[in-house]
Parts: C-alpha cells; sequence; structure tokens
C-alpha cells in the first residue's frame, strides 16, 4: 500500500509538514500540536490513532482549514500540492467541495436537526453546481449508495426520525457526493451502538475503495484502525510518537505509549493476558511536562526523557520519537 | 394533520375561551367591586337622570341577581354589544372600530421597526464579538431602560421642535401622511421592544453559532452567509418569535402611553381618556380586545413552534 | 430535631459561595463581578440616600411656587434651573425619588413574597395544588401589568394605591412561576430526600434549605422587576393616573415638562427622565449580574 504514493509518481494526495499550531491564551500562546508531519497517498486508507487531548481532531480539522478562533499555525497543510493553511475563504471553499469531505462524530449533531435529510444532501449537491431540478434524483442516488431503504420517502424525513447508524450514513452520502480525492473521518462510529458501528465502517471502506477516496480515520480504536488502515500515525500531546504499516505496527510497536494502548484493549481469545491500563491519565501538549511529554506514565522512562524532547526517527517504513527506541526495550 | 396535533389545538382553543371567560368575568363584576352603587359608579361625575339610570339598568341588567347579569352581559357582548360611550354617547363597538385602524397603522409600523432593528442588531453582536458586540449590548440594555414616554420627550423634543422634521402631534390622513405623522411614535414605540429582540437574537444566535452542524456546513464549503441564514438564523427562529408573539400585548397597552404623548387619536389614547373620564363601557371593552390580542398572539406562536422546530410537532414520528 | 444538630446530608445543601460570609466578604464578592456592576450598586445606594435625606439635601421647597422665576435656566441659584411655575428642579427631582422608589418597593416586595409562597407551595404539594396555582398564574399572565393597574384605576380612582396593588399582583406569576421551576428542580435533588428520611417536616425544610437555596435566583429577577416597576408606575403617573399632581414625582415632572418642551425648554422633561433612565439602568445590571453569579455557582 505504501508504494502506491511512490508508483503514481506525483505528490502525496495530503502532505502535512511540521505543523504546529498555538491558541492565543493571555500573552503566552498555548500550543496544541507540536511539528506534526503526516501523509495520505491516493486511495490509502491512513489511521491516525490517539487518546482524548492528543490533538489528533485538530490536526484532522486543519486539512479542511477549520482552525480554532484565533490560533497561529506554522508548517503546511498540503491538498493535492496546495497549502491549504494559505488559503483564503473562496479557495478554501473550493477544497473543501470538491477535493476534501469530513464525516464527523456524532451524526445527530452533524445535520441541522430542524432541515430535512433531502435539505442536507442537496445543499452540497447545489454546491457543486447541480440544478434544483437534478439534485433530489441524484440525493436519491447518494441515499441509496449507502444502504437506505426507501431513500425518495427518506428526503422528506427529518434527522430525528433516524437511529443514529442511518444519519451517519447520510452524513457519509452526502460527504461522498462531491467524489472527494480525500475523506477524513474523525471518530465516525464513536457515537454508535456497537452493532451499527460494524456496519457503518463496512460502508465506508465498501465506497471508499469503489470511488477509489483517500482517507484519514482519525480513532482512539487502535484495534478498529489496524484492521482497516494502510498505515497508522500514532499521537500523544500534540506529536506524532510513532507511524508504521498497520499490521507491523500491531504485531511490533516501537514506542511505548503505542505499546500500552495495545495491552490496555481487552482481547477476546482465551489465553491472551489481562487488559492493562497505562497508568496516569493523558496530558495535552499545553500541559506537557518537558521532555518526552509520555515519561511521566513511561515504565521504561530514564532520566534523559525527562529533559529531551526525543526526535521522530525513520527506519524504513517505520517511524519512531522514542529516545530508548533503539535498546529494544519493548521486545 | 394527526390527531394529536388536532387534539393539542382543540385543547388550546378551549383554554384560550377559557381566559376570555374569567378576563370578561373581572372586567364585569369590577363594576360591582367599585365603591358605591354601580348606577352613579357608571355615571360617575354626571347627574344621574331618571332616563340615564333607566338606561343603565337595562344595558347592565341591574334589576336582575348578579350572576344573571354577568351573563347578559356577556350574550350582549358576544353579539358585538358593549353598551354605549358615557361620554361619546356612541356605542362602544364603533367607537373602539373607527379608532382602531390607527393603532393597528402605529402597532404594525413599531413592530417592523423592532424586527428590522432588534434583528439587525441582534445578529450583527452575535457575529462581531468584541468592540462591535460591546456597543450594541450597551445601547440595547440602555434602550430597554428608556419607557416610551420618555422616549417620546426626546424625540418630540429634538425632531418635532428643534428640526421640524416631523409633526408634533396628529395620525395624518392617506398612507404617506399617517407614516409620517406615525414615525415618532412608532420610534418611541418600538424602542424598547427592539432592544429587547436585539437581546435575544443575540443570544438564540450565539446558541446556535456554538452548534457542531454548523462546522459541518462550513467543512462542506457552504459559504458564510449562507451558514448564517440557513443554519444559524433559521434555527434561532424559536425564541425570536416567542418574544415577538409576546410583545403584541404590551405594545397595544404601551400605545396608551404613545397616543397620549403625540396626541394622536387611537385606540391607546382613547382608553387613557376613558379612565380619567370614568367611561367604564369604553374600559371593559378595550381591556378585552387587549387580552384577546395576547390570547391570539400566544396561540399563533404556539402553533408556528413546531414548523420551526419539526422535533416538537406532535405525532411527528411517522415510523 | 433541633437546627444545632448535624444532618447526615450527602455535600450538604449547595449554598452560594459567600452567603454566610461578613461584610467585608460580601461587598469583596460584588466587586468582583465588575466595576460596571459595582457603579451600578453604588448607584442606587446613592439613590436611596437622596431620597432618604430628600428634606436635607433640598436646597428649596419642591412645591414653592414662583412664577416670577417661569422656566429658569440652570445656574447658581437653581443647578437644574425651574419648572414652569418657578419650581426648584433639583429639589423637586430629589423628593421625587421617594415616590418614585417607594411604589416600587412595595410592587416588588409583595410580589416576591406572594411568588415565592405560590411557587414553593405549587412545587412542594404538586397535584391539584400545582395546577390551581400554575392556572392561576398562566391567566394572569395573560393581563399585561400596564393594563391590570389601568383597570384598577378605572374602577378605584386615581392615585398611587390602586396601581401599586394592581402590580402587586402582575408582577407575582413572574416570580411564581420561576420560583415553581427551580423549587421543583432543587426539590428533586438528594438533600432534601436525605432530610425527610430525617424526619424534618417538609415546612422546616422549606424554610431552612429550599428557600435560602432559591432566593439568590428570586433575588436577580426581583432587581430587574424594580426597574420595570419603577419605569410603568412613572408611566402611571405620566398619564396622571398615580401619583397626583402638585407633588413632586418623576413621572408626573416628565408630563409637566411637555409644556415647556414645546418651548424648546427641555430641562424640566430631560432631568426627571435622566434619573427614571438611569434608575432602571442600574436595576436592570444588578439583576443581570446577580443572575451571572447564581450561573456562575450552578457551573
Amino acid at each position: 500500500m505504501f508504494e502506491k504514493t511512490v508508483t503514481s509518481g506525483d505528490a502525496p494526495l495530503l502532505d502535512i509538514e511540521g505543523l504546529t499550531l498555538r491558541l492565543p491564551d493571555h500573552a503566552a500562546a498555548r500550543p496544541i500540536l507540536d511539528g506534526v508531519s503526516l501523509r495520505v497517498g491516493r486511495g490509502e486508507t491512513v489511521g491516525l490513532v490517539g487518546e482524548s487531548g492528543s490533538g489528533k481532531s485538530v490536526a484532522c480539522r486543519t486539512v479542511l482549514g477549520l482552525l480554532p478562533q484565533g490560533s497561529r499555525t506554522e508548517g503546511a497543510v498540503r491538498v493535492a500540492e496546495t497549502d491549504v493553511l494559505g488559503l483564503g475563504p473562496a479557495g478554501l471553499r473550493g477544497i473543501r467541495r470538491r477535493q476534501v469531505a469530513m464525516v464527523f462524530q456524532d451524526p445527530r449533531a452533524s445535520v441541522n436537526p430542524m432541515r430535512r435529510v433531502g435539505d442536507f444532501l442537496t445543499e452540497g449537491l447545489r454546491l457543486l453546481g447541480m440544478s434544483k431540478k437534478q439534485a433530489p434524483a441524484r440525493a436519491e442516488e447518494l441515499l441509496a449508495e449507502v444502504g437506505i431503504r426507501d431513500p425518495r420517502g427518506a428526503l422528506r424525513r427529518f434527522p430525528h426520525q433516524f437511529s443514529g447508524g442511518m444519519l451517519q450514513r447520510v452524513v457519509i452520502a452526502a460527504a461522498l457526493a462531491g467524489n472527494p480525492a480525500l475523506l477524513l473521518a474523525d471518530e465516525p462510529t464513536t457515537a454508535l451502538d456497537v452493532t451499527t458501528q460494524a456496519e457503518v465502517v463496512g460502508i465506508l471502506r465498501r465506497l471508499q475503495v469503489r470511488h477509489g477516496t483517500g482517507m484519514l480515520f482519525v480513532t482512539h480504536d487502535l484495534e478498529l484502525a489496524a484492521a482497516i488502515c494502510d498505515r497508522i500515525y500514532v499521537m500523544y500531546a500534540g506529536r506524532i510518537v510513532e507511524s508504521q504499516p498497520a499490521a507491523a505496527l500491531f504485531e511490533h510497536p516501537r514506542h511505548p505509549y503505542t505499546a500500552g494502548l495495545l495491552a490496555s484493549t481487552p482481547r477476546l481469545e482465551a489465553d491472551s493476558e489481562p487488559p492493562r491500563a497505562i497508568p496516569g491519565r493523558p496530558v495535552s501538549l499545553a500541559e506537557a511536562p518537558e521532555g518526552c511529554a509520555f515519561a511521566e506514565r513511561c515504565a521504561f522512562a530514564v532520566e534523559r526523557c525527562r529533559t529531551e524532547v526525543p526526535a521522530l526517527v525513520h527506519d524504513g517504513p517505520a517511524a519512531v520519537a522514542c529516545l530508548r527506541a533503539e535498546e529494544g526495550i519493548l521486545t | 394533520m394527526s390527531r394529536s396535533l388536532l387534539r393539542f389545538l382543540l385543547g388550546r382553543v378551549v383554554g384560550l375561551v377559557l381566559v376570555l371567560l374569567v378576563t370578561s368575568f373581572v372586567v364585569f363584576s369590577a363594576v360591582h367591586l367599585a365603591p358605591g352603587d354601580p348606577v352613579s359608579f357608571l355615571m360617575r361625575g354626571r347627574p344621574v337622570t331618571p332616563e340615564a339610570r333607566a338606561a343603565l339598568t337595562a344595558q347592565y341588567h341591574l334589576d336582575e341577581p348578579f350572576l344573571n347579569q354577568y351573563f347578559m352581559w356577556l350574550g350582549d357582548v358576544l353579539g358585538g354589544d358593549f353598551g354605549r360611550s358615557v361620554q361619546f354617547r356612541q356605542d362602544v363597538g364603533d367607537l373602539v372600530a373607527q379608532k382602531l385602524p390607527i393603532t393597528a397603522f402605529l402597532v404594525v409600523y413599531a413592530m417592523v421597526l423592532v424586527t428590522v432593528v432588534g434583528l439587525a442588531l441582534g445578529i450583527l453582536s452575535a457575529l462581531r464579538p468584541g468592540l462591535v458586540d460591546k456597543l450594541v449590548l450597551a445601547w440595547t440594555g440602555t434602550s430597554i431602560a428608556i419607557p416610551s414616554y420618555i422616549a417620546a420627550t426626546v424625540l418630540t423634543s429634538v425632531f418635532a421642535v428643534k428640526l421640524g422634521w416631523f409633526p408634533l402631534y396628529g395620525a395624518g390622513e392617506g398612507f404617506t401622511d399617517r407614516l409620517w405623522h406615525l414615525t415618532l411614535p412608532a420610534v418611541a414605540l418600538a424602542l424598547t421592544f427592539a432592544g429587547l429582540l436585539a437581546r435575544v437574537t443575540r443570544s438564540a444566535m450565539l446558541d446556535e453559532l456554538s452548534r457542531e452542524h454548523v462546522e459541518v456546513a462550513r467543512s462542506r464549503g457552504v459559504p458564510e452567509g449562507q451558514v448564517i441564514v440557513r443554519h444559524v438564523l433559521r434555527n434561532a427562529l424559536g425564541p425570536i418569535v416567542t418574544v415577538v408573539g409576546t410583545m403584541v400585548a404590551g405594545m397595544l397597552v404601551a400605545t396608551s402611553i404613545v397616543e397620549t404623548a403625540f396626541s394622536v387619536k387611537g385606540v391607546g389614547s382613547l382608553l387613557v381618556n376613558s379612565v380619567t373620564v370614568k367611561d367604564f363601557p369604553v374600559v371593559q371593552a378595550l381591556t378585552l380586545l387587549v387580552v384577546a390580542a395576547f390570547l391570539v398572539a400566544n396561540l399563533v406562536v404556539d402553533l408556528l413552534q413546531p414548523l420551526i422546530d419539526p422535533r416538537l410537532a406532535l405525532g411527528g414520528d411517522e415510523k | 430535631m433541633t437546627a444545632s444538630a448535624t444532618p447526615l446530608v450527602p455535600g450538604g445543601a449547595p449554598r452560594l459561595p459567600g452567603a454566610r460570609r461578613g461584610a467585608p466578604g460580601r461587598i469583596r464578592t460584588l466587586a468582583a463581578q465588575g466595576p460596571l456592576f459595582t457603579a451600578a450598586v453604588v448607584v442606587l445606594a446613592l439613590l436611596v440616600l437622596l431620597a432618604v435625606f430628600a428634606p436635607l439635601l433640598a436646597p428649596y421647597d419642591p412645591n414653592a411656587i414662583n412664577l416670577k422665576n417661569s422656566l429658569a435656566g440652570s445656574g447658581p441659584d437653581h443647578w437644574l434651573g425651574t419648572d414652569q411655575s418657578g419650581r426648584d428642579i433639583l429639589s423637586r427631582l430629589l423628593y421625587g425619588a421617594r415616590t418614585g422608589l417607594l411604589g416600587p418597593l412595595a410592587v416588588v416586595g409583595v410580589s416576591t413574597v406572594l411568588g415565592i409562597v405560590m411557587g414553593v407551595v405549587a412545587a412542594w404539594r404538586g397535584g391539584w395544588v400545582d395546577s390551581l396555582l400554575s392556572r392561576s398564574m398562566d391567566l394572569l399572565f395573560a393581563f399585561p401589568a400596564m393594563l391590570l393597574a389601568i383597570l384598577c384605576v378605572a374602577v378605584f380612582g386615581t392615585g398611587l394605591t390602586a396601581p401599586v396593588i394592581a402590580m402587586m399582583v402582575a408582577y407575582t406569576p413572574y416570580v411564581g412561576r420561576l420560583v415553581r421551576a427551580i423549587a421543583r428542580q432543587e426539590k428533586s435533588r438528594p438533600y432534601i430526600e436525605s432530610y425527610r428520611v430525617q424526619g424534618w417536616s417538609g415546612w422546616s425544610i422549606c424554610v431552612r434549605h429550599l428557600i435560602p437555596n432559591i432566593t439568590p435566583t428570586v433575588l436577580a429577577q426581583s432587581a430587574i422587576n424594580f426597574g420595570y416597576a419603577l419605569m410603568e408606575l412613572a408611566g402611571l403617573s405620566f398619564l396622571g393616573f398615580g401619583v397626583q399632581a402638585p407633588t413632586a414625582d418623576w413621572g408626573v415632572m416628565v408630563s409637566e415638562g411637555q409644556g415647556p418642551l414645546l418651548k424648546d425648554v427641555m430641562l424640566p422633561a430631560l432631568a426627571p427622565a435622566t434619573a427614571i433612565v438611569i434608575a432602571v439602568v442600574a436595576f436592570g445590571i444588578v439583576g443581570e449580574g446577580l443572575a451571572d453569579r447564581v450561573a456562575k455557582r450552578e457551573r
């Protein structure tokens, strides 16, 4: 999968490079992201995994130019070689309509509750230049594609008349309406019932493959990410701490944090060890101490970890930001 | 229309009728609450001639037991007969009908001002946090505290006396002339209510602006203006419509002050005048009119709410 | 059970921070509300002082007519000038603060107490008592306060008494509905139940715990009501229904100032008008400040 990017010959679809983001908080600007670099190739599925407060959602939203009020950025967020951070309102609207679409966490909150579902879909279609007459027919097709029964009737209904899972299908249908090259999915199944989660992920995958869409899948669920992604980035306190092809990451995590995340997930196999939680609580970059932000919670931390910020070191398709990664501490 | 909606409607209408009945009872029995005998109360300030006494006794059925009096009076009122004005020696219904167009013009004019200015200021301050918001808040905070008689005083002295742009009093003839005559009264009437609407609009807009679906709309490349109109303002309509509805009755009462200050011969000044000269049948009719206006406005607001927010529609789930 | 017994209450009854603190602590919490709030409180305190000490402070008899000195502009003898009858406007303004504040005080005092009683009883008893009280409050809402006051004047005659009584009645549902809503919320909190389990009577729970806990919210509403009552009572006096003409009253003064206004003399009307607006704005700021404080406590 990784080769796809290389063989296609051109630049990656999404290329985040050294992205740093600060919020203005009184005099001293509060950092949220620090030097985040991330790539998604055409048709590739990339996971971005981290606990709440790690900055993964913020990073994801910057791709659409959705920045927190008054924030300042360094680095670049390039979509098909265009730096999103340098775009004006009109340019941003172009990217948002045709190139990048996003599926948010809670479908109930994502769709205006006071407008018909049909309005939600046709609003996007009209922005793509479709006529008032064509849009409803196309909306119907889109709903059929995500497996909604009686799509014509569904267009006339209101969001509260749908279940959460069905509404998330509507949101996915709307996101894919403009045939975007890149789909951002920010915890798209977290707000749903366990049974509908699998269905929604299935639909997302199927459509993504059919349309050849690249996807950045943001989640706190490492196992889910490993199941559907080609590559995974792990984020902690506003920094990327590890990235590897999914299978390799799952088998051989290189960062103690990734290993901790894996160990804290309950397994179904009978002979597996009971889940062990990572001690302490996740911190955001703003409240992180000096040195490695994870040092406080890390079983392998030494004196050096508390003073020195580890750089992300690349090794083939893998990269890890841990001062002791070379020592083979996790094996 | 679903059955539950029908039942809801019916309940509301029955409630409205009940409140009107209680109101009419209060308004009627006020004649008997007043100190002294009803005839001299109704004729206060005038010598009670035997003819007048006979007329009033017939009008108010004063020779009947109390409850019968009420029901007979109510029957008359329902038939549009509110009695005769002591002061104008004219049928009260005709008198009110004659003055109502001016007051209706004034209230509608003021309502248009309130809606346009209130919404504009509210939207502006919600969308421009910082200096603009602070300025608008300061203005609305002050304008809410400016009662109409003070607004009337200041407007008269500046725009009628000093600058002479608008007439001092009267209601004018014909549409344009009337618009010109009623501009200052309408502004005086609108000031407080516009401030109130601006505040309600602002907080409703701020509530809606923070919703995620607004961010989602932006993330889909919907132009900002369209986001504001289709998603923010549209969703903020509930509280806005409610507050506009509750203003109707307050505004009708406030016309009594404004019409008096500007010598506009409408229903409001008629009420003040009738109280002053103890023309009680007119007071009764106007009180019922205002309460009915309040109830109808509230009913309309309640009926509009499910159209604004489909989640409130009764029996709305078609599944 | 005596008051000194330590109640076994999970978390205890939540109280406004500073509710049981001494005066200095109270002043500090008031100042923490922001300079605008502090200024409004100072303005109101000043108003009360001016009203109370009007006889000592007023440079002239407010009713002393001097037709030779009609409509004098402001000067060293008469800071705010004189009105059409040559009466000193400043003196009338000071005396006018008395009726200006006393009327609303009566309205707000009585409507607050009535509202609390109705609201708490409705919330506490529930059932038909609640329906009856709630329906009657709904009914009162149909009468704008001004209308009820005008109706009362029509029946009982002019003067401050009839409108004040009418407005006491008209303002009660505003307090009552608010109290009912928060008392119902408060009633469902665990601390009330645990007092009950300990054998406290409903009456003493209401008086000792429920009412103190809803008081800050009610106080905020009452401050706002005070401003409205002041505005509306002055309006009735302006119409000639409230305080009667030679008496110094802000509403009466605005009305009397209409004549000079046509001669382009503004002070006789503008001075009392400004006083009214300042007082109402100050009450509004205090009310909103108190409401903010309650909202912050809830968070």
